[in-house]
């Protein structure tokens, strides 16, 4: 595996909507290669936080960001920084599976066809080794024009994934990816991550605690707004330092 | 998950309790036969450790239980794993309180070569560090636990005096030998005793602060 780096370096992110501060003084660093989990009850930013990863904040009108967040060195809030590269480089995943009402492989070619791709034998290629990626291929390959919504919800969240992975992304972040799944998907996905993570750096938020405990290699507890404790999930979870942390995982909260 | 997890450790701890009553039972059963000669309560001691060793098991049953039911993490886990090694400690204090009483049931018709004073003295205070660092664990209380286990050093002096002292009358009488090694041994039965009551206070600390110290 190749060494970790700081893939992404956020320094003093505050996020607004309106006259609500939805984060506040943000500054932690997010390894390459690495699973990062955010935990924290709802309201807490940490979906906000993970939005503002790939700017998908500048949808909301009334949101204002300010500080920073260095991607490969370069602040993605920086005046022209291009966001169809950002949403490339940053590929996100959704709490509910939201595949295209097109074809299986239509859904894994939307992405390259949007940035250029139009070789056929190139978009097979594409197509193929992102299903293989997102452990699809083998459940699929003999129905790739069939329509993606006859698939499970499982599937269908494994699909989007690799829709994600088609586009070739840096880092992926995804919203409760498996809380709308039954528990032998969650687990192909929770094994898919693990996979993932050889490639491509995962910020994931999670309501569930033992998946987070699973999957992640570090860990950040949210709550309103401010980031509490970032540390090694195991020493997280195991000796958490700040009392609200240690409330929060045992359920004291409230 | 928070009421019904306070509610399983609360019976956790009870169970923990009442392994706690049998075991010291079990010590001063094996002390007061020794002293009296009572081979019929060293029996009952023997006798009595197949319900401690059951105690365990059903404690580590409640254990499993509660990590597949609840999930227990953060200082919650920690108490559970450390109730989970304590038990064990607890467990083999308790199988000295049998070495003790066997050793009774074969010397309990020779007279006994001197008056017994620090012998029951080293088990008073291995017994009390017993309690207090199971007090000291049930009330989350890491200055009641290192109290006791620095009672260890108490323990391990008696041992070195009771020691050299057999030792002393064994040399001058031969005689007695076979008994002063029988009463040697139930003196390091008690240190070992004390040992693992230092090794359930170090859990004790552990469950509270996250921190395993070693004494």
């Amino acid at each position: 595996m190749m060494k970790k780096y700081d893939i992404i370096e956020i320094n003093d992110l505050n996020l607004f909507y309106g006259d609500t501060q939805a984060l506040k003084d943000i500054s932690v660093n997010i390894k390459s290669n690495s699973v990062t989990a955010l935990i924290g009850p709802s309201g807490c930013g940490k979906s906000s936080f993970l939005k503002s990863l790939n700017r998908m904040n500048d949808l909301v009108p009334i949101a204002k960001t300010t500080g920073e967040v260095m991607l490969d060195d370069k602040d993605i809030f920086e005046q022209g920084y291009d966001i169809v590269a950002l949403r490339k480089r940053v590929g996100m995943v959704f709490q509910k599976p939201n595949p295209f009402p097109f074809s299986i492989y239509d859904n894994v070619a939307y992405g390259p066809r949007v940035h250029g791709v139009k070789n056929k034998k190139r978009l097979d290629e594409i197509v193929e080794k992102s299903l293989k990626q997102a452990a699809l291929w083998d459940e699929v390959s003999d129905r790739l024009k069939d329509s993606a919504m006859g698939l499970s919800g499982g599937q269908q969240q494994r699909l989007c994934i690799a829709r994600v992975l088609a586009v070739e992304p840096g880092v992926i972040l995804m919203d409760e990816p498996t809380s709308a799944l039954d528990p032998i998907a969650t687990l192909k996905v929770e094994d898919l991550i693990h996979e993932l993570k050889k490639e491509f750096t995962i910020v994931i938020v999670t309501h569930n605690m033992q998946q987070a405990a699973r999957i992640s290699d570090e860990t950040a507890f949210f709550l309103m707004g401010e980031i509490i404790e970032f540390e090694k999930t195991s020493d997280l979870f195991e000796n958490p330092k700040d009392k609200r942390t240690e409330d929060y995982i045992t359920g004291r909260f409230g | 998950m928070r009421i019904s997890f306070d509610q399983d450790l609360k019976m956790l701890h009870e169970e923990i309790v009442k392994m706690l009553s049998m075991t010291e039972e079990a010590i001063d059963g094996a002390m007061v036969a020794l002293k009296n000669q009572d081979v019929e309560l060293a029996r009952k001691v023997i006798a009595g450790d197949d319900i401690i060793d059951s105690q365990e098991a059903k404690i580590e049953k409640l254990c499993l239980d509660i990590i597949v039911r609840q999930a227990p993490l953060a200082g919650d886990l920690r108490k559970i794993t450390s109730i989970f090694k304590l038990i064990t400690d607890l467990e083999r204090i308790a199988d000295h309180a049998e070495d003790i009483s066997e050793i009774v049931v074969k010397i309990y018709n020779e007279r006994l070569m001197k008056p017994l004073v620090d012998l029951p003295k080293m088990a008073g205070i291995a017994r009390t560090m017993v309690s207090k660092v199971i007090a000291g664990y049930m009330q989350g209380d890491i200055e009641l636990a290192l109290e006791a286990c620095k009672d260890d050093q108490i323990v391990d002096d008696y041992y070195v005096k009771i020691y050299n002292e057999l030792i002393e009358m064994m040399k001058s009488n031969p005689a007695v030998v076979e008994q002063g090694v029988a009463l040697i041994t139930i003196a390091k039965y008690l240190e070992r005793i004390a040992d693992h009551a230092t090794n359930i206070g170090e859990w004790a600390v552990f469950s509270q602060s996250g921190e395993h110290p070693h004494f």
